[in-house]
């Protein structure tokens, strides 16, 4: 029993991690039915960026931990957001109307030249993150204890999604983003600044990326330029096990990816881990053609 | 046609003037071409987002290292027996998975070669070795003649890659090759012309699977050790780049696709580590002033004297 | 003698009654209308005897076998060729090349047979191109050969569709709206040509607004609204009939 919650909490945190990525591929994909390949690599800038941050301003002396990290992570989320908007004018926005796997080459292109960059401005080892900075404290229920750190995680990740479920739900714009992903000409008819919208999509999931890339590394104590990759990979898994282009699905399909695989790597097999996902994505996709909260469409005759 | 015979006059030259380490990095391109075109079947003919191909390509060259290592069998009597065993489990992957829409057979591809390499990573029945994988294979011996040297393998992999293209060629341009395209460009207008949609996705699967199998061999043989992180998600990366950047569906671009993007990087050595920056770069800079590919398909003619004529 | 039998056909979507037990029966050799104002389960009952659909109940014969729940392309080699109604060509294909589609099903060379293509198969070929020929000069469109599918005017599009259709070599021919965007002339070629295609011995079924052009070619009309048959006979009787005049008033408002 220990195990098997120490596991789901484990996997409920690295799950939220998963979700936040997998935003960032849904969002953009419902907007322009394009998997960024580089996304995960936006992870990763968002990994280092924030350890610069950490290591260099002193922020954390002055301000204290708590909210240091809260000023860098927001200073990152918008920096790698604009670095989102600058991939898509430069290596998507020109081949929008080009076969669909013109652009697909396009983010692998992207994806290459940003982890390279990583690599060299950083190196290739891996590097550690400052590692007092959070609380090392557990929480003890029912003779339990889960690590404060884990908590802090699901309630930074939750935070951001509800945030951002507001905002397209509740928001004018985020009405507009509904409405490009669904019809993008209709939604140009409608006088959407269709261009706008998709800039604005590609800030705000590359933040959310860039967010996500902070929390492992403070999580994990440790940032490599090739991480972005398997994150990548797993939450774009994610995003389809709950319905690519689908927001709530990005959401649940993170969850449900980091418990399994969590769970999975305990009572399964650890060396199988990284597997484990790939089957869970299978069977999904076996079962449910479109993802669990995909839209079956059927092709009108 | 003039450029292409003088391609071919001087390739099968290059020996005589390159030293051992190009004549390599053309055995290379030779290996990825070939695979490629493999591929191209799949994803340049059909229009299948297939980025898991190197795992067909493990399949093949793990049945050779196996049955060689243990069993002695030559090499060249493993290529049809690895190509067999990699077009069932073409088969057998792609079966429950062909009816999948583009991006999620996509995505499911990935998980299939990433699967494959985590399994022999475990070593997987206690056969593949773990990641160290898999030495001391054989060479292939031709009627007495051992390929050993890297002028050797070049013509081994060269003519294997012209019979390759010779083939390929004409499975293009005929009903096979034409049932992929109609799949490639309507799916429901294909099935409504009488098309059996997913039999010939199937089989595209598995013609594609065979030839990488049958590539998997050549390979260990060439390489005489084997181990999982030659067949990585990252090779079959590689493979689908060479043939949407050479052009879909096009037998010269995808050859001239496997020359930039292995033998760039080689060009690209004084750069050091700067190289694969570059190389990302170029890949966007490429996609955008050629989106259909360096060298897109040319369209069937038909000649209307000949119809005519033949009245 | 009865070619294509539907009989107590429905199929829903998502609660949605499409097609409600409609029954009806073409005779061999004759053209038969299907009409019925936007929304009446026309194109639907297309699909769901072409194979597209699966009715969710009754059965379909077409030559005294039961072809419910066939897949599309074995309903084709059957017998059954369809033209769509927003037009789906090999957009970037050659024409001829779009005409060979029909003829695949006809074929029989197999992967091996087209790697090393022993003589059967290139006589196979070579016929295939003078058949795929052929039914585009029987269609008008012998001088487009290899020009793009995509390049025609919408009107010679339809033609294509129908001569690809045709290149299937069918018993029935399903047309979905054929003169759709013709002009007038175009329309009155299409007329000779429905009647040339009727000489050649097969049967047709067709979805058409154009109603002057179903009165003058359909030997028979069935008229679909909300998904159930209204009525059924000749071009008179249908015109007579007040249920029809009724349902049709009512789709004259809604145009």
């Amino acid at each position: 029993m220990e195990l098997f919650i120490q596991q789901l909490t484990n996997g409920l945190a690295i799950g939220s991690i998963y979700a936040l990525i997998a935003l960032g591929y849904t969002m953009v994909y419902g907007v322009m039915k394009l998997i960024n390949f580089a996304h995960g690599d936006l992870f990763s800038i968002g990994a280092y960026l924030g350890l610069t941050f950490l290591i260099s301003f002193g922020l954390v002396d002055k301000v204290g931990a708590p909210v240091a990290i809260l000023i860098i992570m927001l200073m990152v989320m918008g920096l790698v957001g604009l670095i989102g908007i600058l991939l898509e004018r430069v290596a998507y926005r020109p081949l929008r109307k080009a076969d669909r796997l013109a652009a697909v080459v396009s983010a692998l292109g992207a994806s290459i030249f940003f982890s390279n960059s990583l690599m060299l401005i950083y190196g290739a080892k891996f590097r550690v993150y400052p590692h007092n900075l959070l609380p090392k404290s557990y929480i003890t229920i029912l003779e339990l204890h889960i690590p404060v750190v884990r908590i802090l995680l699901l309630l930074v990740s939750f935070i951001l999604m509800a945030c951002l479920y507001l905002f397209v739900q509740k928001t004018k714009t985020g009405t507009a983003i509904r409405a490009a992903a669904i019809d993008q000409g209709a939604a140009r008819l409608m006088g959407i600044n269709v261009n706008k919208i998709i800039s604005i999509v590609f800030f705000i999931g590359p933040a959310l990326g860039g967010a996500a890339g902070i929390m492992v590394g403070l999580y994990y104590g440790q940032v490599n330029f090739l991480m972005g990759w398997l994150y990548g990979l797993k939450a774009f898994i994610a995003a389809v096990i709950g319905g690519i282009g689908n927001i709530p699905g990005a959401m649940l399909g993170g969850l449900i990816l980091g418990v399994i695989e969590s769970l999975g790597a305990a009572y399964i097999s650890f060396a199988w881990k990284d597997a484990i996902a790939f089957f869970v994505l299978i069977v999904i996709l076996i079962v449910r053609p479109t993802g669990i909260l995909g839209e079956r469409v059927a092709e009108k005759v | 046609m003039l450029i292409e015979i003088l391609f071919v006059i001087i390739l099968f030259l290059s020996p005589l003037f390159l030293n051992a380490y190009w004549i390599d990095v053309l055995n290379n391109i030779g290996i990825y071409a070939i695979l490629a075109l493999s591929l191209n079947i799949i994803l340049g003919h059909t229009g299948l987002f297939h980025m898991g191909h190197a795992a067909f390509y493990a399949i093949g060259a793990y049945t050779t290292a196996i049955l060689n290592t243990m069993y002695h069998i030559p090499i060249l009597w493993l290529m049809p027996v690895s190509g067999l065993l990699a077009g069932i489990f073409g088969y057998l992957v792609a079966r429950p998975i062909i009816h999948l829409r583009g991006d999620y057979l996509l995505i499911v591809t990935i998980g299939i070669v990433e699967i494959v390499r985590i399994a022999l990573v475990n070593n997987i029945f206690g056969l593949t070795g773990g990641s160290n994988g898999i030495f001391g294979i054989s060479r292939p011996s031709l009627g007495g003649l051992v390929i050993r040297k890297p002028q050797q393998f070049f013509y081994y992999i060269w003519i294997f890659l012209g019979i390759s293209v010779y083939l390929f060629y004409r499975l293009e341009n005929s009903r096979f090759g034409r049932a992929l395209n109609y799949i490639k460009e309507d799916e429901l207008a294909a099935e409504g012309s009488g098309i059996n949609v997913s039999k010939y996705k199937l089989l595209a699967f598995v013609l594609g699977a065979i030839w990488a199998g049958f590539v998997g061999n050549i390979y260990a043989s060439k390489m005489t050790i084997i181990s999982p992180e030659s067949f990585s998600f990252w090779e079959s990366v590689i493979l689908f780049v060479i043939v949407i950047l050479g052009g879909a569906g096009s037998i010269r671009g995808v050859i001239l696709g496997s020359f930039l993007i292995i033998g760039l990087p080689e060009l690209f050595r004084q750069f050091a580590s700067a190289r694969m920056l570059i190389f990302g770069a170029a890949m966007v800079v490429m996609m955008i002033f050629r989106p259909q590919g360096l060298v897109p398909p040319r369209s069937r003619t038909y000649s209307l004297e000949v119809l005519i004529g033949k009245e | 003698m009865t070619l294509l039998k539907v009989y107590n056909v429905s199929k829903s979507f998502g609660g949605l009654m499409a097609v409600n037990d409609v029954n009806f029966e073409v005779s061999e050799g004759t053209v038969m209308g299907l009409i019925g104002p936007n929304g009446a389960g026309k194109t639907t009952v297309f699909n769901l005897i072409t194979g597209n659909y699966k009715p969710d109940s009754g059965e379909i014969i077409f030559s005294g076998k039961n072809i419910t729940g066939l897949s599309p392309n074995k309903i084709v080699k059957l017998g059954i060729a369809r033209t769509f109604q927003t037009i789906r060509l090999f957009q970037n294909r050659s024409v001829l090349e779009n005409v060979l589609a029909g003829c695949h099903c006809r074929m029989r060379a197999g992967v091996l047979a087209c790697m090393f293509q022993p003589g059967w198969q290139k006589q196979e070929e070579h016929q295939a191109v003078k058949n795929a020929f052929q039914e585009l000069r029987f269609v008008g469109l012998e001088k487009e050969v290899n020009n793009q599918a995509k390049n025609l005017s919408y009107g010679n599009q339809r033609l294509l569709e129908i001569a690809r259709a045709l290149a299937t070599r069918p018993k029935l021919l399903i047309l979905d709206e054929p003169a759709g965007g013709m002009n007038e002339q175009e329309t009155q070629a299409l007329v000779r040509l429905i009647d040339q295609i009727k000489k050649r011995g097969i049967t047709i079924l067709l979805i058409e607004h154009d109603m002057s052009l179903v009165m003058k070619i359909c030997e028979k009309i069935v008229v679909l609204e909300h998904g159930t048959k209204i009525a059924e006979g000749t071009a008179e009787q249908i015109k007579a009939d007040p249920q029809v005049i009724e349902a049709y008033l009512g789709w004259e408002e809604d145009d």
